[in-house]
């Protein structure tokens, strides 16, 4: 069986990376987007985690640093999330839509 | 020491009360405008009372010295900024102290103009009780209480003059208190125009004055004029200054020319006749004169002119009296009279006899005037005596007090007026020069004229037969409140006794009021003078003193004589006037009844040389057209001036403003705006509102950081 290694997991990172940049910028649903959002963030924590495995390999000990800054950003998406679907639902109660082309307010 | 120290809280009692009036005064109860006004005006009269039982101590063991406490210098400084040179060459400041001055003058001011005001105050309340603008009406009494005050107390001439002014305005405001009727609203205007000519020559001789002393407070003043060191060319000058005060003290208290404003102020309300137009502001110029004496006594001519128009005056507005029907008319006619008396005194320099009969005017004549008030309460505001008479059973308070002032103004022993007006003829009498027995002769016949016109005014409205049409009004005849009555008998409680003050050494007594005055006069009416070139000689006011008693005794039977001779031709006259009743005068000489009955056509007079506004069928009279002059005058040449100065104004403004506009909005102000503004035309496109494709240009960028680092 094939070891997996740190390669697997950036190519498996940058591809989840594509598909939430896809997602964010083809997708005109604000859930839709705020999900894709989401996949971004993971795929940082997904780098994150396999840079701090690879660092160990080389260095050996415990340093747990990525995992740790992982946290953080799960941390953060889920106060994102919360403020994000927060607006959101703002958004829906004066427009009554969640079609993002609709939020054009702040245009000059 | 209190109540002396603190002499300027007196004017600023009734300033207060004013205050609260004009500022809250629409929302106050009737209770408490009366607690307010009528409280301050009592409050200055307590302290009024102290100040000058204090003054007397605190002068016996002063020289007598006048007392005077200076606040602050409210006109003028001492820095040498509104200097200028006197005659004589010396510097001096132009400078006024708003300070106040108590002495013997001042005092006797003090007192009866505080007490008499009180009183009327409380008259007010009841005559006034049932007007509109009640609380306008108390805050006017009040700012007249506080002028009047200032007038008295001051210790410059300048600040005096404020006060002068001050009584002007309110004298105004209250003649006009009934301002609908335009008949009030011109008579007014008139009192006041009138009297701004008389401030007019105030002003003028303040200026002398201050030429001549450099100072214009009294006590500078009455120290140059005792100093003795002036030539000849300064006593032309002191002449000049006096004369023109005189002219100030004519318009303020009503002589010959200027007394025509007086009889017309009757068309304010009686309490305000009383007040202003009897007891105490029309004595201002008695007072100032009075309060200039040391400088009249250096100038014979100004005494002579005073005496002169004052003598005239008195007979002149005497002999008015005797046809008037209205009767305020009378009053004022008798008032204008009675201060002819006062100016005849000051003349030939009987100046504690000139303030005596003011002291003893300022009671009768106030009672006189409220009593016609009451009078005309009860009548339901009838004032024509012809249709009065018989009301001595249905007002008998008012009937029995207004008796006892026309027995004392009559000049009958022992009322008070016998006493002052005996004085003044006495003086008169005994003044050196022959041309003074015409002048006593013509005090004399106005005496009997004044006792005339007086018993008229009972027996038309007290004592002849009813000749009341209206049935309405007989049946409303009432005696006045309370409020109205008990003035009538303090003031006639004053007329009887005021007189005793100054009883003559003739009969006995000991004259305490000319005593009390003594510090004031006696350097002036002793004082020698230099007349023409002749040193020495003494002044026309100073008295012989070898004339021998029985003249005197003569005199005074002389002046009760013709007082009880007015009496008799006034009750066989009138005794049974009924409806329709034959003037006597008019019995006689029908023109000269005419001629009096219409003033001797003065108004007319003034009409046709002044304003010009007489016609006669379609010719305009007023062929001299000083009025119309003047108007031209102002209305192109002053107004032409002031318009030229307002054209001038907006031009520049103009000017300034397109400068403005242009020059610092324009390029200071938008310049770098619109600058901004174009700059950010190509900023703004970036700004097309898509959120996608603002994340799109985001991804963009970072793939092309992305290259850049990768392939760098």
């Amino acid at each position: 069986m094939l070891d997996i290694s740190t390669l697997h997991y950036l190519v498996l990172g940058a591809a989840l990376f594509l598909l939430g940049v896809i997602g964010v910028l083809t997708r005109r649903n604000v859930v839709i987007v705020l999900m894709s959002i989401e996949l971004i963030l993971n795929a940082v924590n997904l780098n994150l985690v396999a840079f701090s495995r690879y660092w160990q390999s080389i260095h050996g000990g415990a340093a747990l640093h990525g995992q740790v800054f992982a946290i953080f950003v799960i941390t953060d998406a889920a106060a994102e999330a919360a403020i994000g679907l927060g607006i959101l639902i703002a958004f829906f109660r004066n427009k009554e839509t969640v079609n993002m082309d609709e939020v054009n307010l702040l245009k000059w | 020491m209190l109540f002396l120290t603190h002499i300027w809280l007196i004017p600023l009692l009734p300033a207060t009360g004013a205050a609260i009036m004009f500022f809250f005064g629409r929302r106050l109860q009737k209770a408490t405008v009366n607690a307010v006004c009528v409280g301050a005006v009592a409050l200055a009269f307590i302290m009024a009372c102290g100040a000058v039982l204090q003054y007397t101590s605190w002068t016996d063991t002063n020289h007598h010295q006048p007392y005077e406490k200076v606040l602050y210098t409210w006109l003028g400084t001492d820095t040498g900024h509104l200097n200028y040179v006197t005659h004589d060459g010396a510097q001096a400041n132009f400078q006024a102290d708003a300070g106040f001055l108590l002495d013997p003058l001042s005092s006797i001011w003090l007192l009866f103009v505080t007490g008499v005001g009180m009183l009327i105050h409380i008259y007010s309340t009841g005559y006034m009780a049932h007007e509109g603008g009640y609380y306008r009406f108390f805050g006017y009494l009040n700012l007249f209480m506080f002028s009047m005050l200032t007038l008295i107390l001051a210790n410059n001439y300048v600040l005096m003059f404020v006060g002068w002014e001050g009584v002007g305005l309110c004298s105004y405001l209250l003649i006009g208190f009934y301002f609908q009727r335009k008949s009030a609203s011109d008579a007014a205007n008139k009192a006041f125009i009138v009297n701004r000519i008389g401030d007019a020559g105030f002003i003028l001789g303040m200026f002398f004055i201050a030429w001549l002393c450099g100072s214009l407070r009294y006590i500078d003043v009455n120290a140059f004029a005792h100093s003795g060191n002036y030539s000849a060319d300064t006593l032309k000058y002191i002449t000049a200054a006096t004369l023109l005060l005189f002219v100030g003290a004519c318009g303020k208290s009503a002589q010959l020319p200027l007394y025509i404003w007086l009889p017309d102020a009757m068309e304010g309300p009686t309490p305000v006749s009383a007040l202003i137009h009897a007891a105490t502001m029309v004595t201002a110029g008695v007072y100032m004169v009075a309060r200039s004496n040391a400088l009249f006594v250096l100038a014979p001519t100004s005494m002579k002119t005073v005496a002169i128009v004052g003598a005239l005056t008195a007979i002149f507005a005497a002999s008015i009296g005797l046809v008037q029907n209205d009767i305020k008319r009378v009053l004022a006619y008798s008032t204008v009279s009675q201060l002819g008396y006062m100016f005849l005194a000051l003349g030939v320099g009987a100046f504690a006899a000139g303030v005596f009969h003011v002291f003893t005017h300022a009671f009768f004549k106030a009672l006189l005037f409220l009593g016609a008030g009451s009078v005309i309460h009860a009548m339901s505001g009838e004032q024509d005596m012809r249709k009065m008479g018989a009301l001595s059973h249905k007002i008998p308070i008012t009937y029995r007090t207004m008796l006892i002032a026309t027995l004392a103004i009559a000049g009958f022993p022992p009322f008070a007026g016998f006493f002052s007006k005996d004085e003044i003829l006495w003086q008169t009498w005994t003044s050196e020069g022959g041309a003074y027995r015409i002048l006593w002769g013509i005090g004399y016949i106005t005496a009997l004229m004044t006792a005339f016109y007086m018993f008229r005014l009972i027996y038309l409205t007290f004592w002849s037969p009813s000749r009341i049409t209206s049935h309405e009004v007989e049946h409303h005849l009432h005696e006045s409140p309370k409020s109205m009555t008990m003035p009538l008998v303090v003031l006639a409680v004053c007329s009887i006794f005021a007189g005793f003050l100054g009883w003559p050494h003739s009969l006995g007594g000991s004259d305490r009021f000319a005593h009390f005055l003594d510090p004031v006069f006696s350097r002036g009416e002793a004082h020698v003078l230099v007349e023409e070139g002749k040193v020495g000689q003494l002044a026309a006011g100073e008295k012989e003193e070898e004339h021998t008693s029985p003249t005197e005794y003569l005199l005074m039977l002389l002046s009760v004589g013709a007082a009880g001779l007015g009496w008799f031709i006034a009750g066989r006259s009138y005794a049974g006037a009924e409806t329709g009743y034959v003037e006597p005068i008019e019995a006689v000489s029908p023109p000269l009844y005419k001629t009096l009955l219409n003033k001797y056509y003065v108004d007319e007079g003034y009409d046709y040389v002044f304003t010009g506004r007489r016609k006669l069928g379609n010719i305009r009279l007023g062929a001299m057209g000083l009025g119309e002059a003047s108007s031209w005058f102002d209305s192109h040449v002053i107004d032409g001036a002031v318009n030229a100065a307002g054209w001038i104004t907006r031009l520049t403004a103009t000017i300034s403003s397109w400068w403005d506009k242009w020059i610092i909005d324009g390029i200071g102000v938008n310049g770098p705006a619109i600058l901004a503004r174009m700059l950010s035309y190509p900023a703004r496109l970036l700004e097309w509102g898509l959120v996608q494709w603002y994340a799109l240009v985001m991804t963009a960028g970072l793939v092309g950081f992305v290259f850049y680092y990768v392939y760098h």
